[in-house]
């Protein structure tokens, strides 16, 4: 019987029809997305801290507006993301809880520090670039309601790609120093970038698996070329330099060549030796203990309020 | 004073209010004790800084030359600053936050319902965009104020404490400076002593409701309009200011 409803799902997969919360579906599909749309929600809501950062500093009022709107669009992507994993049978306080006390990962990028404005500019046009290479083919995932969700999501970061590469544009037009703020970002956010994709496909043991359910749809090593394909003739548009002295277009492969990553600095922000890592769940852990307090009130008054109305209503039919 | 002078600080002793208290609030996000509160504490801040835009463009009209909203948002000093001293305290904690929204909002909100009246049309105009956006945020307060006060004991003592906290810089908003005294007497300003009332029954009301109570202490701070602030204004330019002072002259 299970084999035949293993068939069944797979069939459907195949067909391209949307699983939904209700079908049934293998436990190690449920595990796979729980653990994938919680992380990715996860990184909307930590990644709400390296940008939050520069609000208050934002450098006019135009500037601040838009920074403000697109930091608030990350907690409703994280809202939509938890939403979706909910439908997967966890519920939105548990999965907070993986987050606080380390179980749960997220995008490692969000590690690393916010030192100049520059940083704005950089991670909308390259942190958002590389998630957007990531998140479109999500647009199909097998999922119904991650599917659904990565609509939204996607149609506000392509907004946010444009709004950072603007940035970094403006910042090149300006002043030498505001182009060397520019170069300096790129020099910073390019290599964590490219790691966002992820380890090289002979080393993602869980590729294949997500291939065939079609939770994934392109390789990290596709996805990777892809982002430094269309990034290349950005940075030279911008006339910064990608700091890659491998870089170099391949005629025969149609594609750039690029250098090694570092995949011991990787490895060491995954594990938590990055250099945010313990200030970004600090921060994280301080919100949700310092809003105890307020949560716990908002229950209390909120059951007060319904034995209110239920006497209330006892008395009007008495 | 020139009626067009006039008109400028009146224009800037509003954007400023606004300005300082989204500056306030935006602090907040990424670290509110709630997703859904988190964005609705920004929505607030870009309402407020989207107003204190509109303001400073007319105030930037008004000055002519090069300036434009950012030169006349982040290049005054502290004492060039007329925002009321209660926008600029600081966040402490969700509790003095809501509260510190409440009596502003209050106010704000009988302000504009006047200031859309006004014979200066580009005042007015301000006004009525924002006061739906007002009316948004004072039904928001209003219902975390009660929210709390009427939550845990835990809640309503933080609560309370944030009104005893607070309460002393509420008397600045009803105390006019010389600009608002006489932008009042040019019939663009509204009478503070018509305001008063109106704020002093809503908060009453919605103490009330929120079982917490106005506090025994009567002396009140003032200074804010006339630009001497409380020490935290430096600290709130600095952040704010950074980059144009470290930039001059520089597109963003």
């Amino acid at each position: 019987m299970e084999i035949n409803l293993e068939e069944a799902f797979q069939k459907r997969i195949d067909d391209e029809i949307k699983i939904e919360p209700r079908d049934w579906m293998p436990e190690k599909y449920r595990k796979t997305l729980l653990r994938q749309i919680s992380q990715h929600a996860h990184s909307e809501i930590v990644g709400m801290l390296p940008e939050g950062n520069w609000i208050t500093r934002a450098p006019n009022l135009r500037r601040k507006v838009a920074l403000l709107a697109k930091v608030q669009d990350e907690a409703g992507h994280g809202l939509y993301l938890y939403s979706a994993a909910e439908t997967l049978g966890m519920s939105r306080d548990e999965m907070l809880n993986e987050l606080h006390i380390g179980k749960a990962k997220y995008s490692s990028i969000f590690n690393y520090p916010t030192l100049t404005w520059a940083d704005m500019g950089a991670i909308g046009w390259l942190v958002d670039g590389a998630a957007i290479m990531n998140q479109v083919p999500l647009c199909r995932a097998s999922y119904g309601p991650y599917a659904r969700a990565m609509v939204r999501v996607c149609k506000e970061e392509s907004f946010h790609q444009r709004q950072g590469y603007e940035i970094m544009l403006t910042l090149c037009q300006g002043t030498p120093e505001q182009k060397a703020m520019a170069q300096d970002a790129l020099n910073r956010w390019w290599w964590p970038s490219m790691m966002m994709f992820g380890p090289n496909d002979d080393n993602s043991p869980n590729s294949a698996q997500s291939t065939k359910w079609k939770i994934k749809r392109f390789s990290n090593d596709e996805l990777r070329q892809k982002f430094v394909d269309v990034s290349v003739p950005q940075a030279e548009i911008l006339g910064i330099t990608i700091p890659d002295p491998d870089l170099k277009w391949n005629e025969a492969r149609g594609h750039f060549d690029f250098g090694v990553i570092n995949w011991d600095e990787f490895n060491q922000v995954v594990a938590g030796n990055g250099p945010c890592n313990k200030q970004r769940l600090k921060a994280r852990v301080d919100a949700w203990e310092k809003g105890a307090w307020v949560r716990e009130a908002a229950v209390a008054y909120a059951e007060k309020r319904e034995k209110r109305n239920l006497s209330k209503e006892n008395t009007n039919a008495a | 004073m020139a009626e067009k002078d006039l008109l400028y600080n009146y224009t800037l002793h509003l954007a400023d209010n606004s300005m300082i208290l989204g500056q306030r609030c935006g602090e907040w996000c990424g670290h509110g004790p709630v997703l859904e509160q988190d964005i609705a504490l920004t929505n607030i801040a870009l309402d407020l800084i989207g107003e204190a835009r509109s303001l400073y463009q007319l105030a930037a009209d008004l000055k002519g030359g090069s300036a434009t909203e950012d030169t006349v948002a982040f290049l005054r000093d502290v004492l060039g600053y007329k925002n009321v001293l209660l926008v600029e305290q600081p966040n402490t904690d969700w509790a003095y936050t809501i509260v510190r929204q409440f009596f502003y909002d209050v106010f704000h909100f009988y302000l504009h319902s006047e200031l859309i009246h006004s014979t200066e049309t580009r005042l007015s105009n301000i006004a009525a965009k924002s006061i739906k956006e007002v009316t948004y945020h004072l039904k928001w307060s209003s219902e975390w104020m009660i929210r709390l006060g009427d939550g845990t004991d835990l809640s309503r003592d933080k609560m309370q404490e944030a009104v005893n906290g607070l309460w002393e810089f509420t008397g600045e908003l009803f105390m006019p400076s010389k600009i608002e005294q006489q932008a009042f007497e040019a019939g663009f300003a509204p009478d503070l002593n018509i305001l008063k009332p109106m704020w002093q029954e809503k908060v009453e009301d919605i103490l009330a409701e929120s079982t917490l109570y106005i506090p025994e202490r009567e002396y009140q701070q003032k200074g804010g309009k006339t630009g001497v602030h409380s020490e935290h204004m430096g600290f709130i330019l600095a952040d704010m200011q950074f980059l144009q002072r470290a930039y001059p002259g520089a597109n963003w």
